[in-house]
């Protein structure tokens, strides 16, 4: 089978290189259409930066092809017919409705022709699938509404975060001029060094969402209790974006992906920077907080991660999303409040956060949700409270 | 309806007994003529609720940002555009045409069950008002797109629990419809209309009934277990519990894919009767016709998966549905050409019907070649989920099953009426609407190509011109349709009379019978030779 998917890939490339006239005619008509940069993006596929990408792109504009000579082929009998056999200019009907030897013919000639279609099809999936020989691995899990990568393997094994749409709040409402990454950008990138073959593993932390960079022609669902894999090796370095897929909720159209492919230098930079940042942040779970401080980052993790539902203002959007400002969670027992924080609500959108924020933001947040608009608890919530209810 | 009412009162010669009369008459029914009447005409009015939606969804996306929906409502109008054109405005329309044509064709005095045929068409009011309701209850309708993937569907409100039941009798409907049609055809046949002398539109649509029955409870099921899901514990679908939402997956498309085969058969079945009418030609090809119709729903049982390259599926399963999604290109292939063979040395004409006709192969095969190019999996890969798929399935859809339909109505107006439409306005009606149907959806495969993901309530600027012109297409398309009812309604009050055969090329039995065509047709069974 390894063997199999080897010349699978090598034949493609021989393929891609026989399909040189649709490739420039694709080029042809980009540069006809595109005046700007970005509108270069508009008629056709996006630049292709990985092998698979550009094979596929190729196989595109290939099928095209033969859709385009088909289609004028069939059309040009059926625009003859409708121009020379009018009744209106004297044409009289046959009286033909049969025959054997054409209508074999015109099942057995595209019964061929979709063979040959299916053909390099094959090569360039079975080379897509194959994801043994990677270097780094890298799983993505699909939360409501933000995506978070875990580098499992490979160098920079240990880095991880959560990626989330950086579109400031009067772009998205209109308020500011929108700039050319509107609802592409997100805090904290992904990235990846050049030319080294990237796993990536897809999860989901509660419904399925979609991970797709159509420049790396790829596009894995992320299907929350199970996990799927695909894989990338960048050709060049960029940034390039992409956006959820699958229909995940209110906040489908506000999860980007944003990849930055680096050199193998700039990357082990990078590893090197966030694994100080990551020995920097490391807390100490016996820290005492005073009110004021857990309140301060408290509303910044709101912010990030609980506005989107529950509303800043606290009022929510019933009944889908209940308001926390006087509730009877966020006014009631303590460790019911960190219960559903932590494990969420099976059957509603409340998702569960443990996994995804830490000890003290979880305190914090809890703290904040407490003592904001009119709830008054006066609680102020320890990392170590919440250390223990996770056990 | 008046016209029919009028047919009635010509046929009250021969009517037993008393008849009720206004709503009593439309409540008890179980005419044929009447029925397929209602159907037509809910059929329309869903029409214009999911085209009001549709241009809810394009009003939000003229520009960039959020104008008027809520991301949450665009959903949910998304999700109702979905169901309510596929189960209330497209599926009842064929049922209607085939009520009202298939007796007519085939030599039979009536459908085979009234009162069945009664209760199908009356179960569709509860089951659309479900529906359109859904949007007003607390937490409003659905939003998780109409193939209502879990685990987001187990997140929604009880506009949920409602379209659960919708579909539920909805699909009751369709297939109480279903064995009508099934024992009609088979057995109320005049003498010597033998299976291959059935017209083209019987066929397409036995073959269709067979479709709805296999797979319609499948897709019960599938809600079912959705339902449970939801309320009873179950965790079919939840991977916590020992289930996978990936099932219902699976299962909904192996309902889904048929499906869409629902849809257009019986399109097909208009477009092989109104080609050799306005060509004074018969049919080519009639054997290979009724062969090629039956490979197609025999193969769409096997081309599921085709609709989950991205799910993760293994390479061999990829390349199965491929392979098999592939191969439907040769059946179809075949009835394009034996079209065009029907039309090559006829005496052609171009009215409404026709013109209609022409549209629907011209864009057919464009949605048929988009379809060859989401089927090849590599490719499918950085199309799934885009405005491709959604440019695609409108090709096939609205190019394909309601280009087929007007067709229908322009065709059989006449018999039902017993008036001509108006020729230039309908001439008109077709242009406006093939124009501006390739305005809103052509662009949109641009779209998809450069990435843009479907059922998104903003998105970024590089998609901004396209999605502009989009909107003022949709806008476009759905206003002409405002004079499709103008040329009906002005067609059922009076215009030049109809003779019993409006057309010259016209084939088939229900043109031997009067038009308007009298409450009881054929109640004497006419010889076939």
């Amino acid at each position: 089978m390894e063997t199999y998917l080897k010349t699978g890939f090598i034949n493609m490339t021989k393929q891609a290189r026989r399909i040189g006239l649709p490739r420039l005619l694709a080029v042809a008509v980009q540069t006809l259409f595109c005046a700007s940069a970005e509108a270069a993006y508009e008629f056709n596929f996006q630049q292709p930066v990985t092998k698979v990408a550009q094979e596929v792109f190729d196989l595109h504009m290939w099928m095209m092809g033969i859709c385009a000579i088909i289609f004028i082929a069939v059309f040009s009998v059926m625009f003859y017919s409708v121009i020379k056999h009018r009744k209106s200019s004297g044409a009289r009907p046959a009286s033909f409705h049969e025959n054997t030897r054409v209508e074999i013919l015109w099942t057995v000639i595209p019964f061929l022709i979709v063979i040959g279609i299916s053909w390099p099809v094959t090569k360039t999936l079975l080379a897509m699938r194959d994801t043994s020989n990677f270097d780094i691995t890298i799983k993505v899990t699909g939360y409501q509404w933000k995506w978070g990568y875990d580098y499992l393997n490979g160098e920079g094994e240990g880095i991880k975060f959560m990626s989330v749409l950086s579109t400031p709040e009067d772009q998205l409402s209109g308020k500011a001029p929108r700039d050319a990454n509107y609802l592409l950008d997100v805090d904290n990138h992904l990235v990846v060094p050049v030319g080294k073959k990237i796993r990536i593993l897809t999860t989901s932390n509660d419904v399925i969402h979609g991970w797709y960079v159509p420049a790396f022609g790829v596009q894995q669902d992320a299907i929350p209790g199970f996990i799927r894999d695909t894989w990338f090796r960048a050709d060049r370095e960029g940034v390039f974006r992409g956006q959820c897929l699958q229909l995940c909720g209110k906040g489908h159209g506000y999860m980007p992906i944003v990849v930055d492919v680096v050199s193998s230098e700039k990357y082990a930079a990078w590893v090197a920077e966030q694994k100080q940042k990551l020995a920097a942040g490391a807390e100490d779970p016996n820290k005492v907080w005073q009110l004021a401080d857990l309140m301060q980052h408290g509303q910044e993790v709101y912010v990030k991660n609980c506005a989107a539902c529950h509303q800043a203002n606290g009022k929510g959007i019933p009944p889908a999303f209940p308001g926390l400002d006087g509730s009877k969670v966020a006014n009631g027992p303590v460790s019911e409040h960190i219960a559903t924080v932590l494990s969420g609500r099976p059957g509603t959108a409340m998702g569960a956060f443990g996994a995804q924020l830490s000890d003290s933001d979880i305190a914090a947040v809890i703290t904040y949700e407490r003592n904001s608009w009119s709830n008054k608890t006066g609680d102020a919530i320890q990392p170590s409270a919440i250390k223990a209810a996770r056990h | 309806m008046e016209a029919t009412a009028r047919g009635h009162a010509d046929a009250a010669g021969h009517d037993h007994g008393q008849q009720p009369t206004g709503l009593k008459r439309w409540l008890t029914t179980t005419n044929h003529k009447d029925i397929g009447t209602m159907y037509l005409w809910f059929s329309f009015i869903m029409l214009m609720v999911g085209g009001v939606m549709a241009l809810l969804i394009r009003v939000e996306l003229f520009q960039p940002g959020l104008q008027f929906l809520e991301p949450d409502r665009f959903n949910e109008i998304v999700t109702l555009h979905g169901l309510i054109m596929v189960f209330g405005a497209i599926m009842p329309a064929f049922v209607g045409f085939a009520n009202w044509m298939i007796p007519m064709q085939i030599g039979a005095s009536d459908m085979a069950f009234g009162r069945l045929n009664n209760w199908s068409f009356w179960l569709l009011i509860p089951a659309s008002l479900l529906l359109v309701t859904s949007l007003f209850v607390p937490g409003g309708a659905a939003g998780a797109g109409w193939t209502l993937y879990p685990p987001l569907s187990i997140q929604m409100g009880m506009g949920m629990d409602l379209t659960i039941f919708a579909v539920h009798i909805l699909g009751i409907s369709s297939i109480l419809g279903s064995i009508n049609i099934i024992t009609t055809i088979l057995n109320l046949r005049a003498p010597g209309m033998t299976m291959m002398k059935l017209p083209m539109f019987a066929w397409t649509w036995l073959i269709t009934a067979f479709l709805i029955i296999a797979v319609m409870p499948v897709f019960a099921g599938a809600v079912t277990m959705l339902l449970t899901d939801r309320h009873f514990g179950t965790t079919f679908f939840s991977a916590g519990g020992g289930g996978d939402p990936v099932l219902f997956q699976h299962v909904f498309w192996f309902f889904g894919h048929p499906e869409v085969y629902i849809i257009i058969l019986p399109g097909f079945g208009i477009i092989s009767q109104v080609i050799p009418a306005f060509s004074r030609k018969q049919l080519f090809g009639y054997t290979s016709m009724v062969y090629a119709t039956a490979s197609i729903a025999i193969l769409s049982f096997f081309v599921w998966g085709h609709h989950m390259f991205t799910s993760g599926m293994p390479v061999a399963g990829q390349l199965f549905y491929m392979y098999a999604t592939m191969l439907i290109a040769v059946p179809t292939g075949v009835k394009v050409f034996n079209w065009i063979a029907t039309m090559w040395r006829g005496a052609l004409s171009f009215e409404t019907p026709m013109l209609f006709a022409l549209g629907f192969i011209f864009l057919f095969t464009m949605g048929g070649f988009s379809g060859l190019v989401l089927a090849m999996a590599a490719v499918d890969v950085q199309m799934h989920n885009t405005y491709y798929v959604v440019a695609h399935f409108h090709y096939t859809m609205v190019a394909g099953a309601l280009f087929s339909a007007f067709a229908a109505v322009y065709y059989w107006l006449p018999k039902w009426t017993g008036h001509m439409y108006d020729e230039t306005l309908g001439k008109i009606h077709f242009w406006l609407t093939m124009i501006f149907f390739n305005m809103t959806f052509f662009v949109q495969h641009f779209l998809g190509l450069a990435g843009m993901p479907r059922r998104i309530p903003d998105y970024a600027l590089q998609f901004a011109d396209f999605n502009m012109i989009s909107t003022m297409g949709a806008f476009g398309l759905g206003l002409s349709q405002l004079l499709f009812l103008y040329i009906v309604i002005g067609c059922i009050k009076g215009g030049p009379k109809a003779a019993a055969k409006p057309w010259e090329g016209a084939l088939g039995l229900e043109w031997d019978v009067p038009s308007p065509a009298p409450h009881h047709t054929w109640e004497t069974q006419p010889q076939v030779k």
